[in-house]
């Protein structure tokens, strides 16, 4: 059964230097929520993001990993505050 | 149905319906969360689309991500051209984006978007595989 920081690990082991969270939003190591910022998003449509995350997992995404819940953004330009 | 079959009849359902919306149960009875909330915000934008029910057949959904490319369940296609999952649809409902590509006015976002009737057309996959 796979574990929020083994998610979180994997994401961050295949986009290098990405901010990563991942939460196990029920407790019962199938339902996942990552928050991931990485500059290998930049000029990615939504769909391309999800998909550079989808594709850490493979076949796991609807099989041992029920659900995976993603949320992607690319750095605030330097002197954004946020 | 072959599995050809489904995949054509996917393919066109997704050519042919300006707004199809892949999901698990129905708009009147989604069967999982996320494809309620994806239903919920077309139903609150009030737009008219094809709704599809991936349970009765698995092979509907093996299918259909065989042609997307995208892994979970719903899926959104507009024009025929894949949207997203759930937390795209959401992110696009909330932000006015997806009232905009579907050309329709941006609800007041007061209310959860649950409650509004589904304006769906049947398209009858189902009954082809029973």
């Amino acid at each position: 059964m796979p574990s929020a920081e083994e998610l979180r690990t994997r994401i961050e082991e295949a986009l290098p230097g990405a901010e990563v969270s991942v939460v196990d939003t029920t407790g019962g190591g199938d339902h996942f929520r990552a928050e991931v910022v990485s500059d290998r998003f930049e000029g990615l449509t939504r769909i391309q993001q999800h998909k550079l995350i989808y594709d850490v997992f493979g076949d796991e995404v609807g099989g041992a990993i029920h659900a995976l819940s993603i949320k992607t953004q690319a750095p605030s330009p330097a002197g954004d505050p946020r | 149905m072959t599995n050809d079959e489904i995949r054509t009849f996917i393919d066109n359902a997704i050519k042919e319906n300006r707004v199809m919306l892949f999901m698990k149960g129905t708009p009147q009875q989604p069967a999982c969360g996320f494809s309620m909330r994806a239903s919920g915000a077309l139903n609150a934008l009030g737009v008219k689309y094809a709704a599809l029910d991936i349970l009765p057949d698995p092979r509907i959904r093996e299918e259909l991500s065989g042609l997307s490319g995208w892994p979970t369940i719903p899926q959104l296609f507009v024009e025929g051209e894949l949207v997203g999952g759930s937390d795209i649809v959401m992110e696009m409902f909330e932000s006015g984006e997806l009232a905009q590509l579907l050309g329709v006015e941006q609800p007041e976002l007061e209310s959860e978007p649950e409650p509004e009737q589904p304006v769906q057309q049947r398209i009858g996959l189902e009954n082809r595989l029973n």
